[in-house]
């Protein structure tokens, strides 16, 4: 492990856990699906987060 | 294909001698934990101790349960892979999903359970923390949520409702809503307590929120998506924040924001109804970074500062409050009340709704349920124990000043320093005079509820380290804030969680009320929630005799007494598919939690003591009531009333938990007896196997073993540009994610793409 691979390393990790890298997922996962409407970046993560007014998800003591 | 199959590898040379290695360090730390009386040792034992029994446990017990309990099959796909949507079900790395789990169990309750059981000593807390993780709070959380994830992530309650009957799941659903009420107030008091009469700490909390508007704002307007400058952004105002405190601590504002207990009260209801009827973005969602960030920063800190500091102990190994069951903190005798009071970080039944929430809807492969659900609790369990070291370090004269109730301790230093006397410890009124002084705070009398013992503890630790004495007040403060911020946290989502609960109910009997658009409904059962937790809030900071005492062990009963539920639940599980063998994995955890809640449950309902059981008290105040006369603590007939309704209040409800669970139980017998009798298993709402077409590594690191498998050494294309993900987390980061061979298998998941997943369409 090399200090540049753990940047990376740690790169990928707090964009995953905080959820940056989720719209490039959801662009992946609409290249399967080409025929639905594209949201835009804001569009998207305004629905990302308004899902959370449904479901808080507990948190614990 | 071939498969990483999880982790079966031989026993090696060297590994044997790593893991005797390890053995013995724990060992000897337990040695010297046991053998060491009246000299004062070093906090490092006890964490050598924690370490070493963690790691053992966590290489053969849970492994254990896995393959032979469970059965962990990674030939079986996940639903998060069967059910991928992008939504809720996504099949996530596990490093990933280990963070979320573990931000989303630990909180507040590791580090206050633990500073609160200081009274009976370190020792009876850490061999409960260590002991009670291994054996059961660790084992509840990955057994639940292995079962949830084989029933598509369902939760305790509808499990519960499936697998044992109606009965069960109406008293688990009615379970799960009292114990949530009781935990919010309970929380809630901890930060008024924390809060009270101190300027610096409400002027940092109520900046927060500011920062979360503005932070909400910034996400959702200005820089749609960018959390990690956002956090960065709000961090630093946080800090700021912090800094501001101390500069309105002396100013002329500081009258503004010095609040009596009551105010706060009202403050934090008023709080906790807009924080749950806004919209998450504003308010819930930006908070929820900052506490998380908070969070790990501050356990992390706080771990380095421990094992730099290293600091000696001065608390006793075991204090005679443990024997006579009189301490002022809360009455009781060590068993059963240690094991109530060290809820989280030991066995915290409210894992068990989280191990059956999200989690289990985004777990990529049976095996990693090892690394998640025991993982994690060890990992709060180690918080406990920095926790317990951080209340141990402090003289026990000051623990006592801060801990015992107001009542007892009177408001001056004279009165608090002879009444500690009283209780066999030394403190001067100018050392007390001089602890408040060092942490810039009015005093730190009575100050209950753990979170300011656990601050004086963690700025004592650090000031070690960083910034020296006279950084003291401000660590302080660090402290203050950054419990308060995730208690803050807690108290919005819970509210939320327990509105969406009162709305499902109560959609039963009137519609309307169930639609979660419909406004009136909305408001209605948010103000309902808020005012049931509102209630215990307000009887807590208005009780002479101390709301911490009376209410910290009734939310101790009630988280144990889930736990009961779901271990409950595990082993009937076991039970009705065919492991009545293995039935004492969770078994034996659900006999010993059942013997200790039930226990404890009895002696508050039924104990003559009046210090202890809560009707014997309700009798001793109102024969004194009917008599005319007032009775220390209470100053006037208006307290002995308040004492009478909270001893009522309270007596019934801890009657009521233990009289739910029994029914749990009682119905898991009837299941359990059927299953027991009949020739087959009988039929679990498991659901159907369906072939897996990942490939990750099961543990942290990837194994030798599966580095070597073809399905992984070929996960390497990075171009992998078809991009169609099975596994979600990794597909972002195929392009700007770690390559193949930079991080043990932190580039495997990105190349699944070359394992030729079929996504759901």
């Amino acid at each position: 492990m090399t200090p540049r691979s753990l940047l990376r390393f740690v790169r990928w990790y707090v964009r995953e856990i905080t959820g940056a890298s989720e719209y490039e997922r959801y662009l992946d996962r609409h290249r399967a699906h080409p025929h639905m409407p594209l949201l835009s970046r804001r569009e998207y993560e305004r629905l990302r987060t308004d899902r959370r007014n449904a479901a808080p998800g507990a948190r614990c003591c | 294909m071939s498969r990483i199959s999880s982790g079966g590898v031989k026993a090696t040379p060297r590994s044997i001698l790593i893991w005797a290695a390890v053995a013995v360090v724990g060992a000897v730390a337990w040695g010297v934990l046991a053998l060491s009386r009246g000299e004062r040792i070093s906090a490092i034992w006890l964490v050598a101790a924690a370490v070493g029994s963690y790691a053992i446990a966590y290489r053969f017990y849970s492994r254990f349960i896995a393959r032979r309990v469970l059965g962990v099959d990674d030939r079986r796909a996940t639903p998060a892979e069967r059910l991928d949507n992008g939504v809720d079900f996504h099949p996530t790395d596990r490093r990933v999903l280990l963070g979320h789990h573990f931000a989303a169990i630990a909180g507040a309750g590791p580090l206050v359970g633990p500073v609160l059981a200081a009274q009976m000593g370190y020792l009876p807390g850490t061999i409960w923390i260590i002991a009670g993780v291994i054996l059961a709070g660790a084992v509840q959380d990955m057994v639940t949520l292995f079962f949830s994830m084989r029933r598509d992530g369902k939760s305790l309650g509808q499990m519960v409702r499936e697998e044992m009957g109606p009965v069960g799941g109406a008293a688990a659903l009615l379970a799960v809503f009292s114990i949530m009420i009781i935990l919010l107030g309970v929380l809630a008091l901890v930060v008024v307590n924390a809060l009270a009469a101190s300027p610096w700490g409400t002027f940092s909390i109520a900046m927060t929120i500011p920062i979360a508007l503005f932070m909400g704002f910034y996400l959702r307007v200005l820089r749609p998506g960018r959390v990690m400058e956002t956090t960065v952004i709000g961090v630093a105002l946080l800090l700021l924040a912090i800094a501001g405190g101390g500069w309105i601590e002396g100013s002329p504002l500081a009258d503004a924001f010095t609040l009596s207990p009551r105010t706060l009260v009202i403050c934090l209801v008023v709080y906790g109804f807009f924080a749950s009827v806004l919209p998450v973005w504003l308010l819930l969602a930006p908070r929820d970074y900052l506490s998380t960030f908070m969070k790990v920063g501050t356990i992390g800190l706080l771990a380095v500062g421990v094992l730099v500091a290293a600091p000696h102990l001065r608390n006793e190994a075991v204090t005679s409050f443990a024997l006579d069951g009189d301490g002022p903190v809360f009455a009781g005798s060590l068993f059963p009340f240690v094991f109530i009071t060290i809820a989280c970080g030991a066995l915290s039944g409210f894992h068990a709704l989280i191990a059956s929430g999200t989690t289990p809807k985004m777990i990529q492969k049976e095996s990693q349920v090892r690394l998640i659900g025991y993982g994690a609790m060890l990992m709060e369990s180690f918080v406990a124990v920095m926790a317990l070291i951080a209340a141990s370090v402090l003289e026990p004269g000051l623990y006592y000043a801060m801990n015992a109730p107001a009542g007892l301790l009177g408001t001056t230093a004279e009165s608090a320093a002879a009444a500690v006397g009283e209780l066999g410890f030394v403190i001067t009124p100018d050392d007390l005079r001089a602890a408040a002084a060092a942490v810039q705070e009015q005093t730190v009398i009575a100050r209950t509820g753990g979170a300011p013992t656990l601050a004086v503890g963690i700025s004592e630790i650090l000031s070690g380290i960083f910034g020296g004495s006279g950084f003291k007040a401000f660590w302080y403060h660090f402290a203050i804030m950054f419990e308060a911020l995730f208690i803050l946290t807690t108290v919005d989502a819970g509210t939320r969680v327990g509105r969406f609960m009162l709305q499902d109910t109560l959609g039963n009997i009137w519609k309307p009320i169930g639609r979660v658009s419909w406004k009136p409904g909305l408001w209605g059962t948010s103000a309902l929630v808020v005012f049931a937790w509102g209630y215990f809030l307000y009887t807590g900071v208005s009780d002479p005799l101390g709301g911490i005492n009376q209410l910290f062990p009734l939310f101790g009963i009630a988280n144990q007494l889930l736990a009961a539920i779901a271990l409950t639940l595990c082993t009937t599980i076991l039970i009705k598919s065919g492991r009545l063998r293995w039935a004492w994995v969770t078994g034996i955890p659900l006999a010993w939690d059942a013997a200790v809640t039930l226990t404890a449950s009895w002696q508050k309902v039924f104990d003559d003591d009046p210090k202890i059981g809560f009707f014997a008290q309700r009798d001793r105040y109102a024969d004194a009531l009917a008599a005319g006369k007032v009775l220390a603590p209470a100053k006037n007939l208006d307290q002995m009333h308040t004492v009478v309704v909270n001893s009522t209040v309270d007596g019934v409800l801890a009657a009521m938990f233990a009289a739910l669970v029994l029914l749990v139980i009682g119905n898991a017998v009837v299941v359990c007896l059927r299953a027991v009798r009949s020739r087959e298993p009988l039929p679990t709402a498991e659901a159907p196997y369906v072939e897996s077409a990942i490939v990750v590594p099961s543990g942290l690191f990837a194994s030798a073993a599966e580095r070597r498998e073809p399905a992984y050494a070929g996960a390497v294309p990075a171009s992998a540009p078809a991009g169609r993900d099975g596994s979600g987390s990794g597909s972002a980061g195929t392009a700007e994610g770690p390559r193949a061979g930079d991080l043990d298998g932190g580039e495997a998941e990105t190349g699944r793409a070359g394992t030729g997943t079929a996504e759901a369409p």
